[in-house]
């Protein structure tokens, strides 16, 4: 429990804020899995003394570097635009690295993102994941020849696209959706947003291809609009939004 | 268990630098990249601001313009010619990315947007020239999601989550890397006629960085390890506005759009040390003024250690169009609304302007006549070509990894098409999985946490922005102890699956090395220059020293430094005022 009081200390001049102070302790309840060891997964705790404004991606570096250093978890970026750590964070989707230890107090029970195989601790198989991805041509499609300069697009036009591009690849939409917990074949979320980031881009040609390909018994018609992704999304995508459009091109566009 | 490959051209990296290489190489030889990521987690998509060339879409610019900003900004440490030819080929590198389908920000009229950023000027420092392509504030995070879309459309083939230990030489000849697989702990031998290193920087030997966990040095330390020399490694930039304490960078777009810095008593301090430029000063003028604030007593907050960014002028579409990430880590990391209040920043370890030493063609060079290394390459942020010199601009790093990342991918190609790589020796895996046994066999010992937090601790108090005789002889000396128990490291996991903690003690060991470079390049070099400011020699001595420092390992393991000539060019050095 907080030992100090928590709130912002003050500078002195007129109430500018320069983060909290003080001491806080945390207790952090961690879904552990390591093949090496036993064939099942258990919890672990741990209680660590940090401060409000530190990163839960701190916290748990703090057990593994002082407390048990075989707690494995992937992270670099430290400032959630890398994508490397979703996991679920008191039961919803988030990045470690952008949940404040004051946000979850006195405590937070952390475990691996679901629907995806854990191959230890937070560690997940993401290669089905990527699978989803590369499966809608995740690429720029134009054959007609390269100009010398810039193709030339409208700000209006790239604006139609501008949410999707925002994607990191986290996949906690994906492993948030009940529909991809269920169906492993479904391309997932992620997967559809990154179709729609070319679809909807003025200087693509692909648009008709992905969209057969998201037309098929794996593709959007799964979806069931249950938000969950959209609300998971550390990006602030409107992800069911993008899904939508999607379906709606499908149905009253191209077939 | 050992498994072996065999290449035609193996890259080290996939980030900016190591995608574009691989798009060239993949073209035309049997490649693969190795990336101790998965490529799209690089540290290359968290760029924020912009990437430059002389498009001139808004104002008019030319590739001169340019190359005169890169020299005068690396105050004069920049070799010239390749700085003329990255400013030229920087034009069609962008028309590139835009064909591969990077969504660039764009005028009215369709084109590419552009806009000011720290250092880049018309006409030879006339006044800030708009020449920094964007894609709002997450420039480099298109440029690498661009880049691997180009390598899924090519098939290119990757291998994520391996780690680069060592690098193979027989007699001077590349013959390949050996490489951890995270997964499963096996070693893998990558033989192959040539080999690009693309690993990123070492911000992580300083404690308040805009550098991600990862970035530890690996491909400059396994290279020093292997008798290849670090040029320029005294040369690190600091970047003046990072989150405070915690060093995320909030890009100088902040003030390219027309932020301005405060200190403690409201006034525009920037005014002061650069008349003309102000606040969009280079990053060394302007953390300099910083400290200098700090010094005199007129930092901000409780510990009077910041100054404030304030963009609360900005209009609001200024600030959700073009600056919405940076916006959001003010809120999420500070619990600061910058439409409203002032955000608190400090001077952050940013960028490596050294590295391995390479030609244009991003060959590795070494010695000061610069003999190649047959098969050897380096491009982005872990190369020195040098295009940066003492102090890098802002926007030309992401420009650096596409142009010599293109180059380099394309050299190492046509020198491996049609030579073999040397024979290996009898164990090539022998020397990493002697690195990798000592860690692993100790059953106590010492903890590589707490070696790291006390390097990153005192880099950055004796080997950030302003440095000293005493304070680096100091730092040289703390830099010995840690070694000493760097030796007696141990891990707590002994297992073969995702053994992180094993890696990270690895990279502590890539860290420290780079950490001794630095700081034994930064004692020799007794001037100021760029971002290496030696309090006890403020001035530049371009009689002594207009050159580049390269540190070698020695067989001791002290460091040896040799010194080369800078390739001078059209632009006479002359004093920095902004
Ligand atoms: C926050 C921030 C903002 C920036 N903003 C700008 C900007 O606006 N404009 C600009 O021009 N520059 C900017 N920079 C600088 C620029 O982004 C970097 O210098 C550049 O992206 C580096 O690219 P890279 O390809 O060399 O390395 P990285 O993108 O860092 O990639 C390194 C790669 O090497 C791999 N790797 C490392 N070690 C190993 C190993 N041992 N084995 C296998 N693989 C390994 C990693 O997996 C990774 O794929 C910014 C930098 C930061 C930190
Ligand atoms: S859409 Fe959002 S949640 Fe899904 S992968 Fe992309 S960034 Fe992550
Ligand atoms: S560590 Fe990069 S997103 Fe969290």
């Amino acid at each position: 429990m907080a030992e100090e009081p928590l709130g912002d200390v003050l500078d002195d001049s007129d109430g500018r804020r320069v983060g909290a102070g003080g001491k806080v302790t945390l207790a952090l309840r961690i879904r552990r899995y390591n093949p090496d060891v036993r064939e099942d997964s258990w919890w672990d705790e741990f209680t660590i003394d940090t401060e409000p404004d530190d990163r839960l991606l701190d916290a748990l570096h703090q057990v593994k570097w002082y407390q048990d250093g075989t707690l494995a978890l992937r992270r670099s970026c430290a400032h959630g635009i890398c994508g490397s750590d979703a996991m679920m964070i008191n039961g919803k989707n988030r990045l470690a690295c952008k949940v404040l230890v004051k946000d979850v107090l006195p405590k937070a029970t952390v475990e691996p993102i679901r629907g995806l195989p854990v191959l230890k601790d937070l560690i997940v198989d993401m290669e089905p994941f990527f699978a989803g991805y590369r499966s809608v041509l995740p690429y720029l499609i134009n054959d007609e020849g390269e100009p010398d300069r810039e193709r030339l697009q409208t700000p209006e036009e790239r604006h139609r696209f501008d949410d999707t591009t925002k994607c990191i690849l986290c996949a906690a939409c994906t492993t948030a959706c009940p529909i991809f917990w269920g169906d492993e074949e479904y391309v997932g979320p992620a997967a559809i947003v990154n179709a729609h980031r070319f679809i909807y881009d003025s200087r693509d040609d692909g648009a008709d291809e992905r969209l057969r390909i998201l037309a098929e018994r794996t593709g959007v018609f799964r979806c069931r609009t249950t938000f969950n992704c959209t609300e998971a999304c550390p990006r602030g995508i409107e992800v069911t939004k993008a899904i939508q459009e999607v379906k709606r091109s499908i149905l009253f566009e191209r077939f | 268990m050992t498994t072996a490959h065999t290449y035609d051209a193996v890259i080290v990296g996939a980030g900016g630098a190591g995608l574009r290489a691989a798009i060239e190489a993949s073209d035309r030889v049997h490649t693969a990249v190795i990336s101790k990521l998965y490529p799209t987690r690089s540290h290359t998509g968290t760029a924020q601001g912009g990437v430059c060339a002389a498009l001139g879409n808004v104002e008019e610019d030319y590739p001169e313009w340019h190359a005169f900003d890169t020299v005068k900004g690396g105050d004069y440490l920049v070799d010239q010619p390749a700085a003329l030819l990255m400013c030229e080929e920087a034009v069609d590198a962008i028309y590139q990315l835009e064909h591969w389908g990077l969504p660039f920000n764009r005028t009215t009229d369709g084109r590419i947007d552009q806009r000011r950023f720290g250092g880049h000027t018309r006409n030879h420092g006339e006044a800030p020239v708009k020449r920094a392509c964007y894609a709002a504030d997450r420039t480099g995070h298109m440029i690498l999601q661009t880049l691997y879309q180009q390598c899924v459309k090519r098939n290119v083939r990757f291998f994520n989550e391996f780690y680069v230990l060592d690098l193979l030489m027989d007699e001077g000849r590349v013959g390949g890397v050996v490489a951890y697989e995270l997964a499963s702990g096996e070693l893998h031998v990558f033989h192959a006629p040539s080999v690009l290193f693309a690993t990123g920087g070492f911000g992580r030997m300083f404690r308040v960085s805009s550098n991600a966990h990862t970035l530890t040095g690996d491909g400059p330390a396994v290279a020093w390890r292997r008798g290849i020399p670090l040029e320029d490694m005294e040369f690190f930039q600091f970047h003046p506005t990072g989150v405070y304490k915690m060093g995320i960078l909030l890009s100088e777009a902040v003030r390219g759009e027309g932020g301005i810095l405060l200190n403690a008593e409201n006034e525009r301090f920037m005014e002061r040390y650069a008349p003309t430029v102000k606040d969009l000063a280079p990053r060394d003028l302007v953390s300099r003024a910083i400290y200098q604030e700090i010094k005199e007593g007129r930092g901000a907050g409780p510990h009077k250690d910041a100054v404030w960014l304030d963009v609360r002028h900005l209009p609001r579409e200024v600030i959700e169009e073009k600056l919405p990430d940076v916006t959001e880590f003010a809120r999420v990391y500070l619990s600061v609304e910058p439409t409203k209040e002032l955000v608190p920043i400090q001077p952050t370890a940013h960028y490596a302007m050294g590295g391995i030493p390479t030609d244009v063609e991003g060959q590795v060079v070494t010695g000061p006549d610069e003999t190649p290394v047959p098969g050897l390459y380096a491009a982005g942020e872990c190369a020195c070509v040098s295009v940066h010199g003492a102090n890098r601009l802002g926007t030309n790093s992401l420009l650096d990894i596409v142009v010599f990342g293109r180059r380099g991918g394309k050299h190492m190609a046509e020198f491996a098409d049609g030579s073999d790589a040397p024979e290996l020796p009898e164990r090539p895996e022998g020397f990493a999985r002697d690195m990798l046994d000592g860690l692993m066999n100790r059953r106590e010992g010492a903890n590589a946490a707490d070696i790291r937090s006390e390097l990153q601790e005192s880099m950055f108090d004796l080997a950030f922005v302003v440095r000293s005789e005493t304070g680096l002889k100091k730092m040289q000396q703390i830099l010995g102890g840690l070694r000493e128990r760097y030796e007696r490291v141990f891990v707590q996991d002994t297992g073969r699956t995702y053994n992180t903690e094993l890696m990270e003690a690895v990279e502590l060991g890539f860290l420290l090395d780079c950490a001794e470079a630095t700081v034994a390049a930064a004692l020799a070099r007794d001037e100021t220059r760029g971002a290496h400011y030696r309090e006890d020699h403020p001035l530049r001595d371009d009689e002594h020293w207009l050159k580049h420092s390269l540190a070698y390992r020695g067989p001791d393991g002290s460091v040896r430094l040799e010194f080369k000539d800078v390739k001078l060019g059209p632009y006479v050095p002359m004093e920095r005022k902004y």
